[in-house]
């Protein structure tokens, strides 16, 4: 039977957990910290650059969305680097279906802290930033509490535990923008602006970030992980997971499963139909429903319809045992995002789930890229039509036609965000957006 | 009217003004805005205008952000600020009937979307998007406050604490 794999949760939902230091500490935190600071020189290389090198050979790859290689994302920056270098965690959790960053960060918030300490460590940062989504004010409040027990352990601030390292941290809270998870369109928000995503070239954060400085931006769940590659090692991290596809993964379940929430599973080591009908995990659909859909990897991934049977080279493989990871839902063209995943059964009107997605992605689209804010608006303006009487028999094609024109004409991610969802939907339940034609 | 910032407002201010380096306090901008409508309700054109010299900014540059980002308003809003999820997971587990009650209740309009404040001042409600708890929709807040897995006997709770 499949099960959980609790690495990161370990402590966060036990009894008596707390989220304070020095119930972090009596369950072994900051031994990691300690561990990092006290790496030997190695000939040529610094404890700095064989921490890098570990999370690079962990394969730890990042957990907000993009899935790219964190150590080769720490790579792009320079070292010794004229400029100061600024490290940014993401914690503006916004993907619809996601809610597993939260849990850390309300939970367990020591542990992010640490791995941030230690990501700061290995990359030279003595300035850094926790980006928090503005409606976690209690969130950000746990936060600050926990930087102020850590200030006073002398885990942050001066010469962090006789290393000789400076770095703080401070907490900066968004204002109810998705955008600002792009990471571009974070660093305009931290420094003050709007969040219009940069254009990249030349704006890549690992060169021009934030205040035209290098700059790494990691999601939450990324940095926990990095403190536990330094206290397990890298190989042992490996082993965790699927080649390529190492460690685990928080996945957010929600939707039309008897038993929603957010589980813990070694990547690539349960499949989809175990997250949703496993009695360890979803537990199945409720009585008498069969399954329609699954949106695998947050709103923006692309849908995949039930019974659809995916070709990974010579091999079948039906959509039930799709492995879930990075790399094989990217092969079955979708993606597993921010690790979410909402199941619509067959009582659900496919159209309106769109039209929902539609009006979220209408009302986030930052407005700066011509295709991306009228297109977004058309699409929900056109879904609202049908889902309330007045489709036509062109506005299968016509969703189409205007998606396809958004994708790839964008400065940022968006665009595709907005797109995909709606090319999927039409494409694989084309029968259903026809029907609503008067 | 002009805006007259509290001795805790200002001493915070200045607070977050020095979490950014030299010569960057407009970092502090987003912070200094939800200090003012944490203190003050809102953000009023002379409260834009206080800040901007504190954080040595043209006015112009706060208002860009207040008209950017939905959670900063220029407007008084009730005492209890009620936020329903409206997407998807959130819609699929009754995030719109439990708007449409807690509108029916307060004598408000079910399908209006954006923020609607009763006769009273007491109570302002308007949907919100992905709250990021979907797992146990329909959720809400009020004010600071997060509710999850709202039902009808929850929401009128949540109604009948707000004193």
């Amino acid at each position: 039977m499949p099960q959980e794999y609790k690495l990161l949760l370990k402590h966060a939902d036990a009894d008596g957990y707390s989220n304070d230091l020095e119930c972090y500490e009596r369950h072994g935190g900051y031994a990691a910290l300690r561990q990092a600071l006290t790496i030997a020189p190695a000939g040529d290389n610094t404890p700095q650059a064989q921490l890098r090198k570990r999370v690079l050979d962990s394969g730890l790859r990042g957990r907000g969305g993009a899935g790219f290689s964190c150590g080769l994302k720490w790579s792009f920056v320079r070292h010794p680097n004229p400029k100061p270098v600024y490290l940014i965690c993401n914690a503006d959790e916004s993907e619809p279906g996601t809610f597993k960053d939260r849990q850390i960060i309300y939970k367990d918030p020591h542990q992010l802290i640490e791995g941030m300490i230690i990501s700061c460590w290995a990359n030279h940062v003595n300035l850094a930033y926790i980006y928090i989504r503005g409606e976690f004010t209690e969130g950000a409040k746990i936060l600050n509490t926990a930087l102020a027990e850590a200030r006073a352990k002398g885990y942050l601030g001066k010469d962090i535990l006789g290393s000789g390292h400076d770095l703080e941290i401070h907490v900066h809270r968004g204002a109810g923008a998705y955008i600002c998870g792009e990471e571009t369109g974070l660093i305009e928000s931290l420094e003050g602006k709007r969040a219009y995503p940069r254009i990249k070239p030349p704006y890549f954060p690992a060169a021009l970030g934030l205040y035209m400085c290098p700059t790494i931006v990691n999601n939450v769940e990324t940095l926990c992980n990095v403190k536990h590659i330094v206290e397990m090692g890298a190989e042992a991290f490996t082993k965790l997971g699927t080649p390529n596809n190492t460690g685990t993964r928080l996945v957010s379940l929600s939707g039309d499963v008897k038993n929603p929430g957010y589980f813990e599973i070694e990547t690539g080591k349960v499949t989809l139909g175990e997250l949703i009908h496993d009695e360890n995990f979803g537990g199945g659909l409720r009585e008498g429903r069969m399954l329609q859909a699954v949106i695998p990897g947050g709103s923006s991934s692309k849908v995949l319809k039930a019974g659809e049977i995916f070709k990974l080279g010579e091999e079948e493989i039906a959509l039930l045992d799709v492995p879930y990871d990075f790399d094989t839902l990217m092969k079955i063209g979708t993606m597993s995002g921010s690790g979410a995943i909402i199941v619509i059964d067959d009582s659900r009107d496919i159209v309106e789930c769109l039209a929902n997605l539609a009006e979220f992605y209408a009302h986030e689209s930052c407005g700066q890229c011509t295709p991306c804010r009228e297109g977004s608006l058309w699409m929900n303006k056109a879904l609202h039509r049908m889902t309330h009487g007045e489709g036509r028999a062109e506005d299968a094609d016509y969703l189409k036609h205007i998606a396809q024109n958004i994708q790839g004409r964008t400065i940022c991610a968006f665009g595709e965000a907005c797109a995909w969802p709606v090319l999927s939907f039409v494409e694989k339940f084309r029968d259903e957006f026809e029907a609503k034609a008067k | 009217m002009s805006f007259a910032p509290s001795k805790n407002l200002q001493q915070e201010v200045a607070e977050l003004i020095s979490h950014y380096p030299d010569g960057e306090s407009r970092s502090a901008s987003l912070m200094v805005l939800h200090a003012i409508q944490d203190e003050a309700g809102y953000i009023s054109t002379e409260a834009m205008q206080w800040a901007a010299g504190e954080i040595g900014i043209k006015p112009l540059n706060l208002y860009e952000l207040v008209t950017f980002y939905p959670m900063l308003r220029e407007e008084q809003l009730g005492k209890f600020v009620l936020k329903v999820c409206r997407t998807l997971s959130c819609a699929m587990a009754g995030g719109k009937e439990l708007h449409e009650n807690l509108c029916n209740k307060l004598k408000l309009d079910p399908n209006a979307h954006g923020p609607q404040t009763t006769a009273d001042g007491k109570f302002s409600i308007e949907f919100a998007e992905c709250l990021a708890s979907c797992g146990t929709g329909p959720v809400m807040m009020c004010n600071d406050d997060f509710h999850e897995a709202v039902t009808e006997a929850k929401a009128n709770e949540i109604l009948e604490g707000c004193k």
